[in-house]
């Protein structure tokens, strides 16, 4: 699975606006709703539900990355976008690091494994520093677009 | 010497070598496979040891020890990882790491928790 499968190019943002772990959720969930792939009436249950899944431990993984996600019955397919924070998020992960690169993802509690391949793409890119260092440094939605196009060419992994 | 590290069905084939490494083969029970937290888990247990913990997934063999890493293999359910592990408590680690990973972790608890 490439990142043009999952990742909804118009709901990314290159300045996330939040300093909290909500706020920085709520936002990109906001972008899915106005990208059309998140009913409007379903967001606030969106974002408890992964917040929910944050309880149960960070999906801040370290090195100033977090996979906000969850399964929710009101997507029939597996959606996602790519949020970069410049300041940084509390996201209480597990090196202690503020989090600046996000992937949230939104998958279909029936299709297991979708989200499985997304998470294995979405890690096996970010295990690259030059990747990492480029997203962190995108200034535009367009930028963090082209990054994500040059890893699908297997541009950062080889 | 020989560890006995086969308290599950899922753990087998253990084979034992003269300098404290330690291989097995194990499934993946878990039924969405070794997504992020099921991974974490296998990290946060990984690093309770002193020894080197490998993951091999075919050609692909990573640390145990690193979440991320972990779900470079998108392990899914039925999958059959060998595990290999070196340094002196590899027999616990390989042991430990081995029946973590052929568990169902706590995917159906936490879903029987909300029903």
């Amino acid at each position: 699975m490439k990142f043009c499968d999952f990742v909804t190019y118009d709901a990314i943002q290159s300045d996330l606006s939040a300093s909290d772990k909500e706020g920085a959720i709520r936002e990109l969930v906001d972008n899915l709703v106005k990208a059309g792939k998140i009913n409007g009436d379903e967001s606030d249950s969106i974002v408890q539900a992964i917040l929910k899944r944050e309880e149960l431990g960070s999906t801040g993984i370290g090195r100033g990355i977090a996979v906000p996600h969850t399964k929710h019955p009101s997507v029939e397919q597996l959606t996602g976008t790519v949020g970069v924070s410049q300041g940084g998020v509390d996201f209480q992960s597990l090196d202690g690091e503020p989090v600046q690169l996000f992937f949230l993802l939104v998958s279909p509690p029936d299709r297991p494994g979708d989200h499985l391949r997304a998470l294995e793409n979405i890690s096996r890119q970010l295990r690259d520093d030059m990747f990492c260092k480029f997203l962190k440094a995108a200034r535009t939605a367009g930028d963090i677009q082209t990054l994500l196009e040059e890893a699908d060419n297997n541009q950062f992994v080889s | 010497m020989r560890c006995d590290a086969s308290r599950d069905n899922a753990v087998a084939a253990f084979t034992m070598s003269a300098n404290d490494r330690q291989s097995c083969s194990v499934t993946v029970n878990n039924e969405h496979g070794l997504h992020m937290r099921p991974a974490s888990m296998v990290a946060t247990l990984a690093r309770t040891f002193k020894s080197s913990i490998e993951i091999e997934k075919g050609l692909t063999t990573v640390d145990a020890k690193s979440e991320l890493s972990i779900l470079t293999l998108g392990a899914a359910v039925g999958t059959v990882l060998n595990l290999h592990a070196t340094g002196p408590d590899a027999c616990k680690a390989i042991s430990e790491v081995a029946e973590l990973i052929g568990s169902r972790f706590t995917d159906e608890v936490l879903r029987n928790e909300k029903q």
